[in-house]
């Protein structure tokens, strides 16, 4: 198996508290991690240390080392943006940006400076445009409204937005933070079939709430426990023959 | 009054009327005297229907009396500057160069050309910088350093024009007069903007450049707020494409703060508009067209304040000047109505 990123001894701070405490984990490359643990236990927290988008926050401290194959992102030569291009986030909630609908997918294209070279190619950006409404399952829905502003659109279609958008600027990684959280059943159905589809390719990181889910999705879990990781490994093993007391107890339901 | 000011009142009001109602609550309740009996508010010598009834009226007579107000004072301008209206038709006075009291020639074209001129200067000067500023102060300063720099800007809006117009006298006009003018005239000389032929400093540049330090604190306090005002969700949604700061800001920022951003800029510009004391102090009022900004030039404002009480027995210069004002009236409704427009078609569409 391979791994695709590795966490070494990290270690996040707010301020003077201290959310994360010397994780040590492995996320393998493709199929899906599902971080799991009660709330407050430091996941949102561990999963935008992945893409550095948590030093976007006041008084954030992080130290020790990521690792994304091979190379730690934490390094001083690392380049954060294109950290972020490798390592996709999408956000518990919709935060469609202040466009149209295919400019928000475009988005990340044109601030990279693809678009212009798919010019050369020949290939168009529409096509492309397409492709990922496709792939997160909206562009039936959207086809015929391309050029309308992107607040416009449902709760879980923006959502949906938000995940093509997330997957057009091709990302090794995408994290997904609660990303089913906002919506109703079908909505979050939907994501959940995408996400699937998609690990096939990318490696995919989920948070997540719900045990079902976790269940549903899971080819590897991480669990957390107050901002320390108590056990991580493949889904099966953790929910048929955990190891640890904690674990077993949030799986049968007595903490979280 | 920049938005932090309101939402400062706003905030001090509504703690204000906490600590009210917690008052009515702890103190003013009466004690039940006997057992048994319930805690009641004390009661109002009148009814509170009554009560509310006669507050609401109140309060509904002096809404309609400030609404009434600039109406009347236009309505008012307008019986008062009659006379000259009679003799001399509006386009007339509005395009008319020459402004010869004694002749009874009353033409407003170098005035409110005057007016957009500094105004004008004034906007262009103020408005990037202070557009920066407040993107600094928002996106990038540490809140340390942003909760000290914010009072020290929002000190500028205190302080009083006449002191602008001394300092204007003191620094801005000898600056231009030494430095700025010859420097533009040797090197800039061949565009007519930047000619000069006014040897003394008191010119459209000097107005603009006090107006524009004027309204900094301003179009900077709103301009930031608004700023501040956008989601942190939505810039890191941007920046987790991998965005670079400025990109956030430019593509994303800014332009879901856009509406909030003019406004912050028309409100600078009316502030800048009708500015009377610091800009007749330095822009030397000459009453002609100015063709550089170097040249003096004579706004509405400072030609209604330098000569208003003064010579009143040259026929119709007393409705002349009322003129004036009106025509300055109309101009700052008519800015105000069509930046109103601009700003919730802009607002409909974001
Ligand atoms: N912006 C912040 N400032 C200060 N402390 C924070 C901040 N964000 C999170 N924390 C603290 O860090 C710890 C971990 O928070 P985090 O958001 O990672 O939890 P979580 O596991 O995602 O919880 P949930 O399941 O409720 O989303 C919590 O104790 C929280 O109080
Ligand atoms: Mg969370």
């Amino acid at each position: 198996m391979n791994t695709k990123i590795a966490i070494q001894n990290l270690n996040a701070y707010y301020g003077k508290e201290q959310a994360l405490k010397g994780i040590e984990a492995q996320i393998p490359a493709g199929g899906i991690t599902v971080i799991v643990g009660p709330s407050g236990c430091g996941k949102s927290t561990l999963l935008r240390c992945l893409n550095r988008l948590l030093e976007e926050t006041n008084g954030v401290r992080v130290t020790g080392q990521v690792l994304l194959d091979g190379e730690d992102i934490y390094a001083r030569k690392a380049d954060v943006t294109e950290v972020r291009t490798r390592v996709g986030l999408l956000a518990p909630k919709p935060f469609p940006l202040p466009m149209s609908i295919y400019d928000n997918v475009s988005y990340g294209r044109r601030i990279h400076g693809l678009e212009k070279l798919e010019r050369r190619n020949g290939r168009s950006l529409d096509r492309k445009v397409e492709q990922y409404l496709r792939a997160a399952g909206l562009w039936d829905e959207v086809k015929d409204r391309l050029h309308d502003p992107a607040s416009g659109l449902s709760t879980g279609q923006q959502q949906r937005l938000c995940l093509a958008r997330a997957l057009a600027v091709e990302p090794e990684v995408l994290l997904c933070d609660e990303p089913t959280s906002a919506l109703d059943p079908i909505s979050a159905q939907r994501i959940e079939e995408q996400l699937k589809l998609l690990s096939a390719e990318t490696t995919v990181v989920i948070v997540s709430h719900s045990l079902r889910q976790a269940r549903r999705l899971a080819d590897h879990i991480i669990f957390l426990w107050m901002g320390n990781l108590v056990e991580s490994g493949p889904s099966a093993q953790m929910f048929s023959a955990p190891r640890d007391e904690r674990t077993r107890a949030y799986l049968y339901g007595d903490i979280g | 009054m920049g938005s932090t000011e309101i939402n400062r009142c706003l905030s001090l009001f509504i703690s204000g009327k906490k600590n009210y109602i917690a008052l009515m609550k702890e103190e003013t309740l009466i004690r039940p005297r006997t057992h048994g009996q319930r805690w009641r508010l004390p009661l109002p010598k009148f009814g509170r229907k009554r009560q509310d009834q006669v507050a609401g009226r109140l309060m509904g007579a002096l809404t309609l009396t400030a609404a009434l107000l600039a109406p009347l004072m236009a309505l008012a301008l307008l019986l008062r500057a009659l006379p000259i209206l009679r003799v001399t038709p509006l386009t007339d006075l509005l395009t008319g160069q020459d402004w010869a009291p004694l002749k009874g020639l009353f033409g407003f074209s170098p005035f409110i050309v005057g007016t957009f001129w500094v105004t004008g200067v004034g906007m262009l000067i103020a408005v990037p910088p202070s557009l920066l500023t407040a993107i600094f102060l928002a996106e990038y300063a540490r809140p340390r350093l942003r909760s000290l720099l914010i009072p020290l800007i929002d000190l500028l809006a205190g302080i009083p024009s006449v002191v602008y117009g001394i300092w204007g006298i003191l620094t801005i006009v000898p600056f231009i007069e030494k430095v700025a003018a010859p420097w533009a005239s040797r090197w800039l000389g061949v565009l007519p903007l930047f000619r000069s032929e006014n040897p003394t400093g008191y010119s459209v540049l000097a107005g603009g450049m006090v107006l524009a330090v004027m309204v900094f604190p301003i179009i900077i306090s709103v301009a930031e707020d608004v700023i501040r005002a956008v989601p942190q969700g939505l810039r890191e949604a941007s920046l987790a494409l991998g965005a670079t700061r400025w990109q956030t800001i430019w593509h994303v920022v800014l332009k879901r703060a856009g509406a909030g951003v003019l406004a912050a800029i028309v409100l600078g510009f009316s502030r800048a508009f009708g500015e009377t004391m610091a800009v007749l102090m330095v822009v030397g009022n000459v009453a002609k067209v100015p063709n550089s900004i170097f040249d003096p030039a004579y706004p509405l404002t400072a030609l209604i304040a330098n000569n208003y009480g003064e010579m009143m027995s040259i026929p119709l210069y007393d409705a002349a000047l009322l003129c004036a004002a009106l025509i300055l009236l109309l101009l700052v409704l008519a800015f105000n109505i069509a930046s109103r427009w601009v700003l919730t078609r802009l607002v409909r569409y974001e």
